[in-house]
């Protein structure tokens, strides 16, 4: 944003003004999406962007609306400049808020140069896959949906569930197994409430992370479009980290589905014909264009991972939100009211979550040479189980057979003995592939057909045999 | 020279530009985006861009080509990447690093490759548009055949035999006095079809190594057929095993506004993974467009049938071409999104309403025909198209149209994923029209295919009616005959139709192992059966040994699967006479 002050033109009559809509007589020099100020009779000056540019007439959308503008003393001024961020490794330990302008009443540093906030399109012939396993500690990420670096794996939770919390937990127990590497995390908080924002910031501190963390805060009451910019603006802090000084970083975006209502807000009132639900039709690309900013590339260290947090309304997955969110992301996260009531904690959702970029990140020399195998059976055992269950409200578990009762019981452990674990355990991977094997080892052997005949022999405990 | 007018997102309005044709080329501003145009009104030219028009000014130039949206066809197609408007990323890779720059330009085929041409034709001979006048070997799996450019004909003055590159003049060709150079390079408008001298029937089955497809949902070459699925039901896998294993003689991928890490990982794999019928890499037969969808939106429709243009070149040289294009949602959303800037009328959720005929135009390029010019050959296009039907509801416009064009549906289920079913399609909701026309194919090879096909489909309907059953009164509660069922339904499923597209044996299923291992299914059956029949519990055969070793056949190599199918038969034989009650 910091760019001269020299303004190269201001506009003739305002012919318009309606919603936060101004439509001026075209004005000279003016580039197409660029942030104009807006100078009012008063001299009080509102943020604008020309969203469309003629040799006839500029329109200009106003953030936070077209009050007290007069068409006759007030004019719109241009820079010729579109939204920058001034850049450098003094950005690690900097608060911001969604215009990028420094909150934490620390001076500016000496940028090393200004990135446009919207990034350049990485080449998909330079893509490098992604491959690399993050250990969270958490079994049910981990052992069944794991997280490589420069994946993007968004948790979808819904009002009153614990995703803070699951991401906090992220953040203070990640790691790629035996390496210690330059690492950063930038958190983008988009239109959340102070609480939220507080409770990052307090738990990076008492982590002692917060010297590794840039932080963009746009809380519920800062303007509407400053949501639109502040994930941007994460991001192109997290880029210029990662490829600049070569550090592996994590990007938290929370809370997506804020971006959402404030993309279909600002489309509205520019007239546009909506698309389901009265979300624009462009947000599927629009999300695409920053959540496609994660990878890695051959020819550079860093990467880019980002883990983006958004409340499904009304917990339905269907809602164009996730839906959308779903079609770009590298799998999800999804949390489940029902293990929450349960006191299952965290309350992840095995058959919605899904990671996408798993089978490159496990197996032999990555995790374990089983881990593909025990994910497919865990998977296939719990399906059985819960089917069970669903069956057994109605004709009574009594009345299954005894094979039938053994996955019922299954399935109730693999929710409380592996997937439910502390918000302060850390457990390795190893830790919790034995728990799924201790799992197995209940079940009829014959059953674990998804499993190597080698695995089985290497890793079932074999107590169990004496029977 | 024109210059910008109006800009509104994607939609240039440019001035000044008289002279100028629909679906010209034109580069606007100072980088020279890319741009075509798509009306034109007295001097003014309506144009939409290619690339991102962030901080374009009005009255910077916006530069007319002469030329209309054209793909380059010739040697060196074979193994690229290119972006939705054929730029070469792997050239600009190495020109500009890994951000694709604004404008940046960059050619399909190498000017500087030097190609080893072999005429199969002599100076004097007459020859017209489609003829093959010779050969380059352009990968280890593909002989490119240099054709005469469609529209020119006349007396080969001479030819050239040796190594040239595609600029280079290999033949000069004489109609009517006038000498006209032939090079290895030749232009094709990607909006217009090339034309064929007839148009056959698909015929013969496209052996995917998929069984569900192969075997209970066939597609045949030149066909039509359609992916849709909810996010996470593995739909790009799919069109991934799809590209890899099918036995085509070429193989195109457009990734469309899908994610870049996936096509990454594509891209590597075919740098790996080899052919199972001719043991060469895959890119050896593999062409890719990645136009992921961080990428310019107005590409994406471009994209498609940039893709479908190379693949009608290949088809007229004879060869069987699958084209998967994924997804064609994003391919209509781009539609979309231009349609409310040029303020049309929308049609249904906001599409415009050409979107029916815009589908049809695609899929319709797909086909097997007799292409033009001498030798006589036949070629076929077969056409895949992913859907990503929002929320997974399959009654919105996308779908609903494209279903109106394809002859086969390959439905994912999102129930079915979510049990980690891979891969998730329904095998009751699916269908494939093909299923006659490959039978012929089938039956040469594998004797009753039609019958046990049928016999497979019927138990996997009877199960889902058993189903609702079970719901009500418990599994334990049916009767022996039942249970039977589904014990046999679930072999069928998790057996037979899954398949896993990451164990190295199972990700590729020849015809006859996936016959055999339906076959031994349906074996066990008639034997359980029998078993039943002579007393014998559901519990008891479901303990024998023989079903633990049909769920291992999935590991069993294609070429070992006769051998062990014969050992399971013996096995379930045995099994029968040694448990007969002693009465």
């Amino acid at each position: 944003m910091e760019v001269s002050s020299l303004y190269v033109k201001e506009s003739g009559a305002i012919k318009r003004a309606k919603g936060s809509l101004l439509v001026a007589e075209s004005i000279p020099g003016v580039k197409f999406n660029e942030v104009v100020d807006v100078r009012l009779a008063n001299g009080e000056i509102k943020s604008g962007q020309a969203i469309d540019i003629s040799a006839e007439a500029t329109v200009v959308q106003v953030f936070g609306g077209v009050s007290e503008v007069d068409l006759a003393d007030s004019k719109i001024r241009c820079k010729g400049e579109t939204l920058k961020l001034p850049v450098s490794g003094d950005l690690l330990g900097r608060i911001f808020n969604g215009m990028g302008k420094p909150i934490d009443g620390v001076p500016a540093f000496v940028p090393e140069g200004y990135m446009d906030i919207n990034g350049e399109p990485m080449n998909p012939a330079s893509r490098r896959p992604p491959s690399e396993f993050i250990e969270t500690g958490i079994s049910a990420i981990d052992g069944l949906n794991a997280l490589v670096r420069g994946q993007k794996l968004p948790i979808f939770s819904g009002s009153g569930l614990p995703h803070n919390q699951i991401v906090a937990q992220v953040i203070r127990q990640a790691a790629v197994k035996g390496k210690a590497e330059k690492f950063a995390i930038v958190l983008g908080a988009i239109g959340v409430s102070y609480d939220d924002a507080s409770f990052f910031m307090k738990n990076l501190e008492e982590t002692g992370a917060l010297e590794r963390t840039v932080a963009f805060i746009n809380t519920a009451s800062d303007p509407v479009i400053e949501r639109i910019s502040t994930p941007r603006l994460a991001l192109t802090a997290a880029e210029h980290l990662a490829w600049q000084h070569g550090m592996h970083v994590l990007v938290i975006l929370t809370d997506m589905t804020n971006y959402c209502e404030a993309l279909r807000e600002l489309s509205s009132m520019r007239e546009e014909i909506p698309s389901r639900r009265g979300y624009p039709g462009y947000m599927y690309t629009d999300l695409a264009t920053m959540y496609e900013r994660a990878g890695r590339v051959f020819d550079k260290e860093g990467s880019v991972t980002i883990m983006p947090i958004l409340t499904m309304p009304d917990d339905d997955i269907t809602h164009p939100i996730p839906d959308l969110t779903g079609y770009i992301t590298e799998g999800q996260v999804v949390l489940s009211r029902n293990l929450e009531r349960k006191g299952i904690y965290p309350p992840i959702d095995v058959f919605l979550s899904l990671s996408r970029m798993m089978k490159e990140g496990i197996g032999e020399g990555k995790t374990r040479e089983d881990h593909n195998n025990v994910f497919m059976q865990s998977y296939a055992a719990y399906a059985e189980g819960c089917y069970l269950r669903e069956i057994s409200t109605i004709i009574g578990a009594e009345s299954l057979g005894e094979r039938d009762k053994v996955y019922l019981a299954n399935a109730s452990d693999f929710e409380s003995k592996f997937i439910a674990q502390g918000e302060f355990e850390k457990r390795t991977v190893e830790e919790t592939l034995d728990i799924a094997w201790k799992l197995f080892s209940a079940l009829p052997k014959e059953d674990l057909k998804l499993i190597k005949e080698e695995f089985i022999e290497r890793y079932l405990p074999k107590q169990e045999a004496s029977s | 020279m024109g210059k910008i007018w109006r800009v509104s997102g994607p939609l240039i309005v440019a001035d000044d530009m008289r002279g100028s044709q629909v679906y010209e080329i034109v580069h606007i501003g100072e980088e020279g985006i890319v741009g075509e145009i798509i009306g034109l009104e007295e001097d003014k030219a309506i144009v939409q861009a290619h690339e991102d028009t962030l901080g374009l000014k009005v009255g910077e130039v916006v530069e007319g080509t002469g030329k209309i949206l054209s793909a380059e066809l010739g040697p060196g197609l074979v193994g690229s990447i290119y972006d939705g408007l054929q730029k070469s990323l792997l050239a600009m890779a190495e020109d500009m690093g890994s951000f694709l720059k604004r404008g940046a330009r960059a050619l399909a085929l190498p000017r500087d490759t030097k190609w080893q041409f072999t005429p199969v034709v002599k100076a004097g001979d007459m020859v017209s548009g489609g003829d093959i006048i010779g050969t380059v070997p352009e990968t280890e799996l593909i002989e490119h055949r240099v054709m005469v450019p469609l529209g020119m004909r006349g007396k080969i003055k001479e030819i050239r035999e040796g190594s040239y590159t595609v600029e280079e003049t290999i033949a000069l060709l004489e109609d009517g006095g006038e000498v006209r150079e032939l090079r290895l390079m030749q232009e094709w408008p990607v909006r217009k079809p090339r034309p064929y001298k007839q148009r056959h029937d698909p015929s013969g089955l496209l052996t995917t190594g998929m069984r569900i497809l192969d075997y209970m949902f066939p597609l045949a070459l030149g066909g039509k057929a359609a992916i849709p699925g909810g996010f996470g039901t593995g739909k790009t896998v799919t069109m991934q095993q799809l590209v890899r294993w099918a036995q085509t003689d070429l193989n195109i991928y457009v990734g469309c506004g899908e994610r870049g890490n996936e096509m990454a990982d594509v891209l590597y794999s075919f740098r790996q993974l080899k052919d199972p019928n001719t043991g060469k890499l895959l890119k050896e037969k593999e062409i890719f467009i990645a136009n992921t969808s961080n990428m310019p939106v107005v590409a994406r429709e471009a994209s498609i049938f940039v893709g479908v243009t190379m693949a009608e070149y290949y088809r007229d040289m004879g060869y069987d071409i699958l084209l998967v294009a994924d997804s064609t949602s994003r391919w209509a959303e781009a539609m979309r999104e231009m349609g409310g800037r040029l303020e049309e009328m929308p049609g249904e959720e906001g599409f415009p309403s050409y979107l029916g005929s815009r589908l049809s135009s695609f899929y319709e390029r797909a086909g097997m025909v007799e292409c033009l010019g001498s030798p006589g050959r036949k070629g076929s296009i077969t056409i895949a198209g992913a859907v990503s039907p929002p929320g997974a509801d399959f009654s919105e416009p996308v779908t609903q149209n494209t279903l109106r064009i394809v002859d086969a549906l390959y439905s994912l289920d999102v129930s079915l994923a979510n049990k980690r079913h891979f891969p998730a399609i329904s095998w009751l909701m699916s269908y494939s029209l093909y299923a006659d026309t490959v039978s012929a194919w089938w039956e040469k090879l594998d004797p009753g295919w039609a019958e046990t096909r049928m016999a497979g489909l019927k138990l996997l309907q009877q199960e889902a009616e058993l189903e609702e059953i079970v719901r009500l009164v418990g599994p334990e509660a049916l009767p022996e005959g039942d249970k039977l069922l589904l014990l046999v339904t679930r072999m069928i499923r998790e057996d037979f139709l899954q398949q896993s597209a990451y164990h190295e044996v199972d990700t590729y299923c020849v015809p006859v192992k996936a016959g055999l291992m339906l076959k031994t299914i349906m074996k066990f059956y008639d034997m359980a059966t029998e078993m039943l029949n002579a007393g014998k519990s559901v519990a008891e055969v479901r303990s024998l040994p023989v079903v633990y070793k049909i769920s291992r056949m999935k590991d069993v190599p294609n070429d070992k699967m006769p051998a062990k199918a014969k050992e399971l038969w013996v096995e379930m034989e045995k099994a029968v006479t040694t448990d007969k009650p002693v009465s």
